[in-house]
């Protein structure tokens, strides 16, 4: 755990002052460039050929190879901001979304940000009034922090204070506060000077129109995010996990609370500018919701969320740098969704692709446990001797019609059984014939298999008030998972019971290793 | 290390009453834990067992009343008191492994902001081995059977090595395993001059398990040394006339003369 925590530190640290320093050192040698503020270009393509075009050309425009060059070796100075400002956007919602999600309050993240509009008018209106600037961002983004962390507050009191439910709480604020919003830009429309064309950029996001400051603001805030993450990362991770006890213990848990609250405030205000208000929850529950798929361990679980975080930002910038006509934002967050999509069926924890496999493996041990205790039980029912040496027992070939009539198999099920019991070298039997016998290893493990399934059914029957829910009985082997001497009183159970069987003797060696017998 | 003279009540509980809205739920509740015993609390579904221990500890706010541990405020002495809450309560697909859980015991004793090391790792190990789970402190809590979560739990609160347990409810479904296996760490701390107070639901065990009861419904109807407090009389007063749980507790009470007189004999 130290090795991988100091590992995790260095590797989030190298990450992004490494980015940091690149990029500021990329950003230096261009002292004097021109911003393009407001409507720049990502790709620095001329503003006058896109002006040029018509607004009712749909059709795609296919970049030049030059312009793929361009873009992909980061020729472009805007286009290097853009994606350094999104790339560390995307790492840090990774970041702090896991433990939003491991909190279960990802629905937060989606009123924070929409809590962050009545921020942004009031303080353009401010700002104007003032005779500043309205659209500095800064002070936008101050305005959307104080209405954002308003939000989170109000839901906080809401949940606390009465007896609304979490999800109505959070419907309650979000709507207010985002009618308040839409309410005030429509003021700022029909005010003399205003202009709220800009402002509405906060809603869609606009990733192009990222200046220099704007990116570098971006990157401090997200190294100084996973700065108090490393530094709270026990402190987070007991309260996510089990916050009565971090307050037992004396943990602060409201201010813990407040503080990762206060993360997730951050990360969707620098977000804003780049995905916009309506997707910003978008870059902190999925990358970390994909993670989740491929790991059991929290530390792992958050570099995965912060990767697939900034790949999806590179690859959003990268698209609509290539087709100007993609608004990146939107990119971005399909981007994450497709990285979601590919963890949710290949993820190698919890992913379908697994859970299937585990499934088909489960039916194929069934399947063949089925057909061993079925051959077994008529061995035993047409035995001579109930006594006779139990290897011997199993000897007598068994007639394919009565295993079906008995267990009240198909002639088709029959047969896919019977392959499989003989492709696994469990048994002799040839298409067509009308018995089949045991091979050796087919006694040791009919014995194996029948023993045990009796001795768990005498379990549940005994113990069925504390029976693990975490068993599965096919699967485990009964000594593996129950104490001995209960094993023991299970043996005596069954053999002392009027009318049944005698348990089959433990088989004296160790069955081979089955292909998948067990998982 | 306080003696038995000096603070014979390690946790004492005056006329605490606890409301949810406007339901009482705890009535002027007067309890003790005497030094170095197993105590159990024990009283019907819904009488306020384990919200006496969350508002002992300060996680539901009391009405009225006072409660002090070793003669103290809660905050002043949280080191010497370890909390064992119910397993249902946390998500167990939480992605941590059982090590890392027990070492969460530790992180009190870490202070802020420093990670966990190799030291508290070899404690969290140590406190694993003994609810006999030491192999499985790699694996990921929730590949762990019901019991072996509850196992977690109390090995979490070994690890913080207190003087007084507050288990709520230890025994709650698991298997018989475990149940020997909590047993067992239950009467090692007892012998090493510890004192253990569980919520407990199964009366039939109470005095194979205990040395020292708490009957509550809503207020203690009685409380002191098993043999003399857990009666039929004194359980009628706490199930209330309920049929089927009064012929439990007649067997119970039978069942806990005939194990006493064992012990004695032995």
């Amino acid at each position: 755990m130290t090795r991988r925590r100091v590992l995790f530190l260095v590797a989030l640290l190298v990450l992004l002052l490494g980015g940091l320093s690149w990029f500021l050192s990329r950003a230096g040698s261009h002292v004097g460039h021109s911003h393009q503020s407001g409507e720049a270009h990502a790709t620095g393509a001329p503003a006058a050929r896109r002006g040029g075009k018509s607004i009712t050309d749909t059709g795609i425009e296919w970049p030049s190879r030059e312009k793929i060059w361009r873009t992909v070796s980061l020729a472009d100075y805007n286009t290097r901001i853009v994606f350094a400002g999104v790339t560390a956007l995307g790492a840090a919602g990774g970041l702090v979304g896991t433990f939003l999600l491991l909190r279960k309050r990802s629905l937060l993240s989606d009123t924070v940000s929409h809590c962050t509009l009545p921020g942004i008018a009031m303080a353009f209106l401010i700002g104007e009034s003032m005779g500043l600037s309205g659209r500095s961002l800064p002070l936008l983004l101050t305005g959307a922090s104080i209405t954002g962390a308003l939000g989170m507050l109000a839901v906080a009191a809401i949940r606390a204070k009465s007896r609304i439910k979490d999800d109505a709480a959070l419907a309650i604020v979000l709507s207010v506060f985002f009618g308040l919003g839409i309410a005030l830009l429509v003021v700022i429309q029909h005010l003399p000077t205003g202009n709220a064309a800009g402002l509405n950029q906060f809603i869609y996001g606009k990733a192009a129109s990222m200046t220099a400051d704007d990116a570098q603001l971006i990157l401090l805030a997200s190294l100084t995010l996973a700065m108090i993450c490393a530094a709270l990362f026990k402190e987070f991770k007991l309260l996510c996990f089990d916050t009565d006890f971090a307050r037992t213990q004396g943990w602060p848990a409201v201010a813990l609370d407040l503080a990762l609250m206060g993360l997730v405030v951050a990360v969707t205000v620098i977000g804003l500018q780049a995905v916009g208000l309506l997707l910003v929850v978008a870059l902190l529950i999925i990358p970390a919701a994909a993670a989740r798929f491929w790991s059991h361990r929290l530390g792992v679980t958050i570099l995965l969320a912060m990767t697939i975080g900034a790949t999806a930002g590179l690859v959003g910038v990268a698209a609509s740098a290539l087709f100007p006509k993609l608004p990146a934002g939107a990119v971005i967050v399909l981007a994450a969704v497709v990285c979601f999509a590919v963890s949710f069926v290949f993820g190698a924890r919890r992913g379908l692709l697994v859970r299937w496999l585990e499934q088909r493996g489960v039916a194929t041990r069934v399947a063949r446990q089925h057909l061993l205790r079925a051959i077994y039980e008529w061995c035993e029912s047409h035995a001579h001797n109930r006594h006779a040496d139990p290897l011997h027992l199993l000897e007598q070939p068994v007639p394919v019609a009565d295993l079906s009539a008995a267990n009240d198999w198909s002639e088709g099920r029959a047969t896919r059984l019977l392959r499989l019991g003989s492709s696994e070298g469990l048994l002799a039997w040839t298409p067509g014939s009308k018995t089949s016998h045991l091979t050796a290893r087919g006694k040791l493990e009919a014995r194996r298999v029948t023993r045990n399934h009796r001795l768990w059914e005498t379990y549940l029957l005994h113990y069925a008030d504390v029976a693990p829910p975490h068993i599965h009985h096919n699967a485990d082997q009964i000594e593996h998972v129950i104490e001995p001497d209960i094993v023991n009183e299970l043996e005596e159970l069954l053999a002392g019971g009027e009318g049944r069987v005698l348990v089959p003797a433990d088989p004296e060696k160790p069955v081979p290793a089955m292909r998948g017998a067990r998982t | 290390m306080h003696t038995a003279e000096t603070t014979p009540l390690l946790l004492a509980v005056r006329d605490l009453n606890v409301a949810y809205q406007s339901k009482v739920v705890v009535w002027d509740a007067d309890f003790d834990a005497p030094f170095g015993q197993l105590v159990a609390i024990v009283g019907p579904n819904g009488a306020g067992k384990s919200t006496l221990i969350k508002a002992a500890l300060g996680l539901v706010p009391i009405a009225s009343g006072s409660v002090r541990f070793f003669g103290l405020p809660y905050a002043e002495v949280r080191h010497r008191v370890a909390y064992v809450p119910q397993r249902e309560s946390v998500d167990w697909d939480f992605p941590v492994s059982a090590v890392d859980v027990v070492a969460m015991g530790l992180y009190r004793r870490l202070g802020w902001c420093l990670p966990v090391r190799r030291r508290e790792l070899d404690l969290a190990r140590a406190a694993l081995v003994k609810v006999g789970l030491a192999d499985y402190a790699s694996r990921q809590i929730s590949q762990l059977s019901g019991g072996q979560q509850q196992r977690v739990f109390l090995a979490r609160a070994l690890a913080q090595d207190a003087d007084l347990y507050l288990m709520d409810e230890p025994f709650a479904s698991v298997d018989a395993a475990t149940e020997r296996a909590i047993v067992e760490v239950l009467r090692e701390l007892r012998a090493s001059g510890r004192t253990v107070v569980c919520v407990h639901h199964d009366l039939p065990t109470v005095p194979e398990y205990f040395d020292h009861v708490a009957l509550l419904n809503m207020r203690v109807v009685a409380q002191g040394p098993v043999s003399s407090t857990f009666t039929a009389e004194n359980l009628r007063k706490t199930y209330g006339a309920r049929l089927t749980l009064l012929e439990e507790a007649a067997q119970a009470v039978e069942r806990a003369r005939v194990s006493l007189q064992h012990r004695e004999e032995r």
